[in-house]
């Protein structure tokens, strides 16, 4: 990137930034949505113990798991909205004359988006954890594979925004399409996740895997989101 | 990057775009709503760069103007903009384009000035056809065309149907493009708010820009009028 010839970066780079601030502010703004993954994440760890029962050792050792679970539905919560909000007030006609590439717009309204709902999440985390009895070690591994981790879910379902874009209510069909798609990024956040708890269990395997399967959505969603966007056009 | 005046090709700036549609054929949920539509826009006079598109409901006034916005899927036929010796055709003619339609693209959440400020920093100069047209304004200036300079801090979820059409007019005015393409620009305006847009559109025309503009209410405007007829080739009459 850094020895990309200036003159062609500086156009491209400043309108994208422009689009990144405005997602951020919708984000934070009323009516915006950007906190309502970090309340449903809280709810979702505070129900779990409930269910379980007051069992310490349960508890922490599934732990990673519930608090995967609980960010993988807080951060399918606010896709839906990804792309519709932009349909449904004729932005996304201009956003696709605009003269910027689709796909890079996609990329930047995802990074926007993990950056309201996904990263708040990663921080989140720390104090999560504590209602779920977990020791510190597995706390910082959970910390770790969910920043890795939750980009590739908000990658992931980019690509069922896209594709449910033109339909009305399509927040639960969206759900349906993403969440297989999204198991193998929960099976390998949660088993590196819960390794330092577990002796023999490697946590580099899975978490190599974790990262590269972030790095490959990252590259591929925008390319298959950009498509279903120009398919849903009329 | 707008304000550039002084590095206006001299090459390229006497010739105006011209946009040229031949035998355009869409279909949309099954049924053909254009069957061989061509007009030509763009000419040496100011009224020649102004094309009314108009005819009864549903006949595809807006299905043509999505269709040169690149909005929509050709069946066959060709929409080629062509300005200063440089062409471009399908999907980069809407990167020449500014497209104003039912839906006035604004977020309610941001305030109007933000609103406008996105979309200058957003959308890219025209492939083709710089220095055609309406020039950029600076961000208050165009506010002040449309006469919401007064309303700039106030969040565009507070405007009312015609001040937001008046702030979807102002995106055109801050970054030059040489194709307005305007559906039913008038609707919701009062007379004045009306008056004022009639003034920017022949502005636009006057410095070499083209218009497309399809309306059941007449505008006070010289121009060429396309009237498009139900599931017939659409005719070009000349008013």
């Amino acid at each position: 990137m850094s020895d990309a010839p200036t003159e062609r970066a500086a156009p491209l780079l400043a309108p994208l930034a422009a689009l990144y601030r405005r997602e951020l502010r919708l984000a934070v703004r009323i009516g915006g949505g950007g906190f309502m993954g970090v309340l449903f994440f809280l709810i979702v760890v505070t129900v779990f113990p409930f269910a379980v029962g007051p069992d310490m050792n349960l508890l922490a050792r599934l732990g990673p798991a519930v608090l995967w679970i609980a960010a993988l539905l807080a951060t399918l919560l606010g896709l839906d909205r990804l792309f519709e909000a932009d349909r449904d007030d004729g932005a996304l006609d201009i956003i696709v004359g605009s003269g910027q590439p689709l796909e890079l717009v996609v990329l930047v309204k995802c990074l926007a988006h993990w950056t309201a709902t996904g990263l708040p999440l990663v921080l989140a985390t720390p104090f999560f954890a504590l209602f779920l009895a977990m020791e510190p070690l597995v706390i910082g591994a959970t910390m770790l594979t969910l920043a890795v981790g939750t980009p590739a879910l908000t990658f992931i379902g980019a690509i069922g925004a896209g594709l449910t874009v033109s339909l009305r209510r399509g927040g639960l069909l969206l759900a349906v399409l993403v969440l297989p798609f999204a198991v193998p990024v929960l099976i390998f956040g949660v088993s590196a996740a819960g390794a330092p708890a577990l002796d023999p269990a490697p946590f580099a395997t899975p978490f190599l895997l974790l990262c590269a399967l972030t790095l490959a959505t990252l590259v591929l969603a925008p390319i298959a989101a950009a498509a279903a966007l120009r398919s849903g056009l009329d | 990057m707008s304000d550039i005046p002084t590095s206006a090709d001299p090459s390229t700036a006497p010739i105006t775009p011209r946009l040229l549609a031949t035998e355009l054929v869409c279909d949309r949920g099954g049924r053909r709503v254009l069957d061989g539509a061509s007009f030509a826009v763009g000419g040496d006079t100011a009224a020649d760069n102004v094309l009314f598109v108009t005819g009864p409901n549903g006949v595809g006034k807006s299905t043509l103007l999505r269709l040169v916005a690149g909005l929509g899927t050709l069946e066959s036929g060709e929409i080629r903009l062509t300005a200063g010796g440089g062409a471009v055709t399908g999907a980069e003619v809407a990167e020449a384009c500014h497209y104003l339609g039912h839906r006035d693209a604004l977020k309610t959440a941001l305030t109007v000035s933000e609103n406008l400020a996105f979309w200058r920093d957003f959308l890219a100069p025209p492939p083709v056809g710089a220095g055609a047209g309406h020039p950029a304004l600076e961000l208050d200036e165009a506010l002040a065309a449309v006469d919401l300079d007064a309303l700039a801090d106030l969040p565009a979820g507070l405007l009312s149907a015609g001040q937001r059409r008046r702030l979807a007019v102002a995106r055109l005015l801050v970054v030059q493009r040489p194709l307005w393409l305007l559906d039913e620009p008038t609707s919701a305006l009062d007379a004045a708010s009306e008056a004022r847009l009639v003034a920017l559109m022949a502005a636009h025309a006057a410095a070499g820009g083209l218009i497309m503009a399809a309306t059941h209410l007449p505008i006070n405007l010289p121009g060429r009028s396309l009237v498009l007829r139900p599931a017939a080739v659409a005719r070009e009459a000349f008013a």
